[in-house]
């Protein structure tokens, strides 16, 4: 660091004494060639990092953000995506119009980047220690041995257990928060001047993304890395970033200070942006739904367990087994929204599938009096269940009408007659806000949002009594997201739908639940209604859920959570050996819990 | 592993068993018959009575395929009719000429087929892409017959680089190795090009240019590897397709092969030869399917055999 300076004043500093900063992105304008013209990706868009700050990018889905990024490390794709206008300037080298020799030496020495998707970004037939050995052998005359000492250091840097041994693996054994530490690890060996993360966290569970956001601040403070932070998550902008820039449509709303930002955010969409982030606490004010224990419920679960077989040997027998979901209870009242919550893995989309009948499962699950057997269900069953998925884009036959979409679930029950069928679909547009001459259009011309409400559509074509919504609002964006929330507490306010919302999110969860069942490893740990969860968890897993949520206020600085050791639990068991049953017990009023753990 | 490769090698009899009753029994119900090609047109009706009691055609379906089903475990692939010879002693004289025609021809057809599909992908929608479509599209369209005399009448009779047929030295294996390896660096190419264009795209591919690594490195050692690994489960699938090709093209160049031995058999409906050499270009797609099953994983360490 070559000046000291005062976080709140850093804005300013960082313009006024130009030897801090470290990139600067004057006027740039990107576009995309299109068989209709250039169309505008990124306009007039200007900043300046400072040395060892942390600048958030922050946006929806199509707001440029992730543009201005690849055009910053030259790597928009060719031939179509092209900076059509503006400066972008490291140190004193104007990046934009350098060669592709010149651009290749500064890529991973001077800006690195880390992306959203860990999974995919490391290439799977690699080890990591080669990927990251070649990293540094790019770009600095080592040994192969030298470069080695260092990738092992800075395996060791990004706190990843037994480095050594991590040298020589393939991504695919590790998990998906092992495999972003390795890409933190790849783009931080060289000590780059600038760090460009784009949505580092967000393919990440809650728990997990609270290690990496810590780890990326510790790892800033020791090596003075300015950070361009990419994010959808107004959560993550607020506890990582002292200046935000919120960008809509390629184009710059507002910028400015992060607490500034969030106390008086004086653009109209920030405003929008920020009332739109579901928060911790909000939904305490809203009375959960009347508790209707007396009525029968739309379904029930009782001990059901899911478990599948790993088989190995010559003769493929079962060695190992999956459980996935073991031995869980809960019921589902008429007209209640019960959220499953948990991170990846722990088996709540597997419970999704049981009640469903679409894997088998032991125990009794029993659905408006049906009880559910594996393979083909009775019709009368399968129309009072109905699902709404994570993507809907994936969800809708592409080639299909939304009207034909829409009405298929009319047509394969056989109910009605094409007139009959058509005007249903025209009635359930409305309700879910879309206009019904948009029914001769196909999934493809509409947004996100407006195809996650076709298929909600869909699901209430045959007035089902229980919709299970698989992560259903997690792939839109915030604005999207309340309204699709609004949306589903209206119908079920309307119509005495019952909802079983399986979610990772905690604040989502916290908004639209009137009762909470937490899962860790297939089994539940916590259950009771959204007051007791939220307002008095008991069980230390829902709590460190809870805690690891990023919240969107600056002014909130939580201790960071302190870092699980030791092997990570795994639901694969020997045969004849099992998880340890955990015993949910009442702690009053039906606050359930699981014994031993607390 | 060794469980996994008992578990094929089984199942490798088992469609080698099935090959065999399937081919036995086109023949059986075949119109020709193999009796009146030995007796020759002016055998007596006795005569030919004879020939057929003699090598057992006169018997049931049945009996004849569990005949030659109890040779076969016992290692015997039954006599010639027509040379008097053992069939395993006339495979086994032909076989080293199949063997390294099939090796040149695949050799060419990848070497061929990788670099045109390569090539393609990365001057995607150019000039270079488009005309190397347009080839493979053309070779993988024309028929071998005549490929291969269209090659001998150029290189061969006009232009007199190469033998015109025969077997010996290298310059006698260029033109039909080529003429194999046209027909494959056609698919090949096709195939290489998609999945070199899909690979491109990935975040991996991304990741390494976000590294600095030079376009070369980015290509040979981070896509190629990916990129090929569809292209080598299709080799296995591939060597079928190119045994038929062998049956051509080796009568076409008077290549001493098994493909040219066959081409004679079922000219004289010589049932021993015929179901010999097919169940040797059996074995040899059982075997070739294997060989890209058990090397996937050495490319791919995603790949558990098991």
């Amino acid at each position: 660091m070559t000046s000291t300076r005062q976080t709140s004043t850093a804005d300013t500093a960082a313009v006024a004494n130009s030897s801090a900063t470290v990139l600067a992105v004057d006027g740039l304008c990107v576009s995309v060639r299109s068989e209709s013209g250039l169309a505008t990706l990124v306009s007039d868009l200007s900043f300046t990092l400072a040395r060892g700050e942390t600048l958030a990018i922050a946006g929806e889905s199509g707001s440029g953000k992730s543009i201005t990024s690849l055009a910053i490390m030259g790597l928009l794709p060719p031939p179509a995506v092209r900076v059509t206008g503006g400066v972008i300037r490291l140190g004193d080298t104007a990046l934009t119009g350098l060669p592709e020799g010149q651009m290749r030496s500064i890529r991973g020495d001077r800006i690195a980047m880390i992306f959203q998707e860990p999974m995919t970004s490391l290439n799977p037939v690699l080890t990591v220690g080669s990927q990251l050995c070649e990293a540094i052998r790019a770009h600095e005359p080592v040994s192969r041995s030298a470069a080695q000492a260092r990738a092992l250091e800075a395996l060791r840097q990004v706190r990843l257990s037994q480095p050594e041994q991590r040298m020589g693996q393939f991504p695919h054994e590790l998990s998906g928060g092992m495999r972003q530490r390795v890409m933190i690890a790849m783009a931080l060996v060289l000590r780059p001047e600038v760090l460009i993360a784009d949505e580092p966290t967000t393919a990440l569970d809650v728990t997990v993304q609270r290690e990496v956001l810590d780890l990326l601040r510790d790892l800033q403070r020791e090596l003075g890395t300015a950070i361009i932070l990419i994010t959808h998550d107004m959560g993550v902008v607020a506890e990582m970033a002292e200046r935000v820039i919120i960008m809509r449509q390629g184009r710059m709303v507002e910028t400015g200070n992060v607490r500034d930002i969030f106390a008086r955010p004086s653009h109209a969409y920030t405003r929008a942006l920020l009332d739109a982030v579901p928060r911790m606490g909000a939904g305490a004010s809203r009375p959960s739904a009347a508790h209707s224990e007396r009525k029968v419920p739309v379904a029930r679960l009782d001990d059901v367990s899911v478990r599948y077989d790993v088989r190995a040997g010559l003769m493929g027998r079962v060695s190992h087994r999956v459980h996935a979901v073991e031995r869980v209870s809960f019921d589902i009242r008429p007209g209640e929204t019960f959220a499953l919550v948990g991170e990846s893995g722990c088996g709540k989309s597997t419970i999704a599938k049981a009640m469903v009948g679409l894997v088998p499962h032991e125990g009794m699950i029993d659905i408006v009096g049906h009880r559910v057997t594996g393979g083909r269900q009775a019709g009368a069953f399968r129309r009072a269940v109905q699902l709404v998925f994570q993507d809907p884009m994936a969800a809708l036959d592409a080639r299909m009408r939304v009207g034909d979409l829409v009405a298929e679930p009319l047509v394969i029950h056989g109910i009605g007659n094409a007139t009959e069928q058509r005007k249903r679909a025209e009635e359930l547009m409305i309700l879910v806000g879309l206009s019904p001459d948009q029914l001769n259009r196909y999934p493809h011309e509409f947004s996100g949002g407006q195809r996650q409400r076709i298929c909600i559509a869909r699901a209430l074509a045959l007035q089902p009594q229980l919709v299970i919504a698989d992560e259903a609002v997690s792939a839109l964006d915030v604005s999207v997201q309340a309204q699709v929330l609004a949306l589903l507490r209206d119908l079920q306010k309307n119509f005495g739908i019952a909802i079983l919302f399986i979610s990772h999110d905690m604040a989502v969860v916290e908004n639209i639940s009137d009762r909470v069942a937490v899962m860790f490893l297939g089994q539940i740990v916590e259950m009771g209604t959204r007051e007791q969860v939220f307002g008095d968890p008991l069980h230390p897993y829902t709590r460190r859920l809870i805690q690891a949520v990023p919240l969107p206020d600056p002014d909130l600085k939580r201790a960071p959570i302190p870092r699980l050791t030791g092997e990570v639990a795994s639901p694969i068991h020997r045969v004849g050996f099992g998880p340890e049953r955990r015993q949910l017990v009442d702690t009053g009023d039906g606050h359930l819990v699981a014994m031993g753990d607390r | 592993m060794a469980g996994y490769l008992l578990r094929r090698l089984v199942q490798s009899a088992l469609i080698l068993l099935g090959v065999s009753f399937i081919t036995y029994f086109l023949l059986f119900i075949l119109p020709a018959d193999p009796v009146r090609q030995i007796a020759g047109r002016a055998a007596t009706a006795e005569t030919v009575a004879n020939i057929r009691e003699q090598l057992g055609l006169d018997q049931p379906f049945l009996v004849q395929y569990s005949r030659y089903l109890a040779g076969l475990f016992q290692g015997d692939l039954g006599r010639s009719y027509l040379q008097r010879t053992e069939v395993s002693t006339l495979i086994g004289a032909r076989l080293p000429a199949t063997l390294q025609l099939m090796a040149a021809g695949i050799a060419t057809e990848l070497v061929l087929g990788l670099s045109m599909g390569v090539a393609a992908a990365l001057t995607r929608g150019k000039a270079l892409d488009n005309s190397l479509m347009i080839t493979s599209f053309v070779t993988v369209s024309a028929p071998q017959f005549v490929v291969s005399l269209l090659l001998l009448y150029v290189f061969a009779v006009k232009l007199g680089w190469f033998p015109i047929g025969g077997y010996g030295t290298f310059a006698h294996i260029v033109l039909p190795a080529l003429t194999l390896g046209l027909l494959g660096s056609g698919w090949y190419s096709r195939m290489m090009r998609s999945s070199m264009v899909e690979v491109l795209r990935t975040d991996y591919i991304r990741t390494a240019r976000a590294k600095g690594l030079t376009r070369a490195r980015v290509i040979l050692r981070h896509a190629l590897p990916n990129a090929v690994l569809p292209v080598i489960a299709m080799i296995g699938i591939d060597i079928g397709i190119f045994m038929g090709g062998i049956v051509v093209v080796e009568s076409v160049f008077g290549w001493p092969g098994i493909g040219q031995l066959a081409w004679q058999a079922i000219q004289r409906v010589d049932i021993p030869i015929i179901m010999g050499v097919t169940l040797v270009s059996a074995a040899a797609i059982v075997i070739g399917n294997l060989l890209a099953d058990l090397i996937a994983p050495f490319i791919d360490p995603r790949i558990k055999l098991r």
